[in-house]
């Protein structure tokens, strides 16, 4: 009944003729005990949650505790307004609604984790922006998180999702993959094309280390969360063109736990490393826990 | 399998920035609460590992004390938690260790009042979840997903099997149960999980029978 792969997912999708997103609906019924309603209910707080927090990002300039980040998800709506982007403006969009969401969590503002704190901008970030261009409706959308939550499961049992374990390619890495195959779904793609999308957004953030400036959740975090928003977007579209992953979805994932195995510790969330150890990211700690510890 | 629910990846809903130091750690306050049972006068909070090394900029104290006076992961109170602290009369003393831990994410929180004191060890394994590893000295693994009681009693013979006869009796199924016991003949701690919650009945008929000293039973978080 539970898929422990992303090609038995697919598979139990196309031999019941069912979404993604119908698959984890059932298996969660199915393992929690809950009915579908309550399921459903669940999910659509979650939704709700997400709605409000790239509301209250998009206008609010406030800064984070730390004052390391905020306000740019308010800069990137205001150059959506005044200028012609050099890339899409929904694409713009779905960064900016990414950024939003990371900068609400980053001055301790109510999120939805997906799959992590410190990478919940991606999913919502690419919903809101492209549910609107679809046309989608609210059952829409929460299928959206069904499906974003089925590819998440196959990834946090296989392989990690937080950077401290597995570097920033499990926490961004995992979001990005995540969004990738649901906007897929979302845009009428098969089941195989969203495990297409997944393997090509992972595939483009494997290795990537986890390094947060004096160990917060803010820098580089929110900028990659805009950057996740991007890849996502640009892998489910390569994936709807009918580009295929050379190497399977699973075999990615694999590689993403061997590349987090053998990655050093400094590299894993303890601000030892990366962009942490230069000499500004020193100075913002030295700053930051100078005036904070007083 | 170590993730099992969908909502264990969407989800949970709660204030930021740190799923493992700020929804991990309000979990561990709120379950180090529901172990003392009721609104401590004073709290104790000692950070080790990666918590004392960050636990101000994450707001991992905020959301600890947030914890310990009731508030879960996504109350918008938490953030002013200090101060709510200072309303309430609860007492915070907190502290941080250079002590090796087990866990990179690892907090002790000693709850006292007149009428008792409760330590209670915590560790915030990533994604908000969370393992309290020792009460009162005595090994754990509680994760307060589930239905969970526990039974302080004396190290005495007949005393599990005393218990099961009561789930037995019921037609309750104990899905896990862990005993831990400081000497031989001396106190011990029965952890008790089930699929079902357990009602205020089933304690107090269990609080009745002979060598036991106190049940708890923990709502879930």
């Amino acid at each position: 009944m539970v898929f422990r792969t992303i090609a038995e997912l697919v598979e139990r999708c196309v031999a019941e003729n069912k979404k993604i997103s119908e698959v984890m609906i059932e298996t969660e019924i199915y393992q929690s005990g809950r009915n579908r309603e309550e399921v459903w209910k669940l999910m659509d707080d979650n939704l709700t949650i997400m709605e409000q927090a790239v509301k209250r990002g998009i206008v609010e300039e406030e800064r984070s505790r730390s004052g390391l980040t905020g306000g740019d998800a308010v800069l990137l709506q205001r150059y959506l307004k005044e200028k012609e982007p050099l890339s899409g403006r929904i694409l713009l969009d779905a960064v900016s609604k990414s950024v939003a969401t990371n900068e609400v969590n980053a001055k301790m503002g109510t999120i939805c984790a997906t799959p992590t704190a410190g990478s919940a901008g991606i999913v919502p970030g690419t919903l809101f922006a492209v549910a609107p261009k679809l046309q989608a409706t609210r059952e829409q959308m929460i299928r959206y998180l069904f499906t974003s939550g089925a590819i998440g499961l196959v990834i946090a049992n296989n392989a990690f999702i937080s950077g401290a374990a597995g570097g920033c390619q499990a926490e961004v890495g995992s979001a990005t993959a995540m969004a990738a195959a649901s906007m897929v779904e979302m845009a009428g793609g098969s089941p195989q094309q969203s495990a297409e999308a997944l393997s090509i957004a992972m595939k483009n953030l494997l290795g990537l280390v986890c390094d947060p400036v004096a160990g917060l959740v803010e820098a580089p975090c929110v900028k990659r969360n805009a950057m996740g928003a991007a890849l996502a977007m640009t892998a489910a579209d390569m994936a709807l063109a009918g580009i295929k992953s050379i190497i399977p979805a699973d075999e990615v994932i694999e590689t993403m736990y061997q590349i987090g195995c053998s990655m050093p510790s400094s590299l894993r969330e303890t601000a030892l490393g990366g962009l942490a150890a230069t000499p500004t990211g020193k100075e913002h700690e030295r700053r930051i826990f100078g005036s904070l510890k007083d | 399998m170590k993730y099992r629910s969908v909502f264990d990846i969407i989800g949970p809903i709660m204030i930021g920035p740190s799923s493992s130091h700020t929804a991990g750690a309000a979990r561990i306050g709120l379950m180090s609460r529901n172990v003392f049972g009721r609104q401590p006068k004073k709290a104790e909070i000692t950070f080790l590992g990666s918590f004392a090394q960050t636990y101000k900029g994450h707001g991992t104290d905020i959301a600890i004390i947030g914890g310990i006076l009731g508030l879960n992961t996504y109350d918008e109170r938490m953030v002013e938690a200090h101060q709510l602290a200072k309303e309430l009369g609860v007492e915070i003393k907190m502290s941080v260790s250079d002590d090796e831990p087990n866990h990179p994410n690892t907090a002790i929180i000693t709850l006292s009042d007149e009428q008792g004191e409760t330590t209670v060890e915590g560790i915030s394994i990533g994604g908000g979840k969370i393992v309290i590893t020792s009460i009162n000295g005595f090994t754990s693994r509680i994760s307060g997903e589930v239905p969970t009681i526990l039974v302080k009693h004396q190290d005495r013979s007949g005393v599990v099997a005393s218990i099961t006869e009561v789930f037995a009796e019921r037609d309750l199924n104990i899905a896990y149960l862990e005993l831990a016991r400081k000497s031989k003949g001396g106190q011990a701690l029965m952890i008790i999980e089930t699929d079902y919650p357990m009602d205020k009945a089933l304690c107090k008929q269990i609080e009745s029978l002979p060598f036991i000293e106190k049940v708890v039973r923990l709502e879930t978080i």
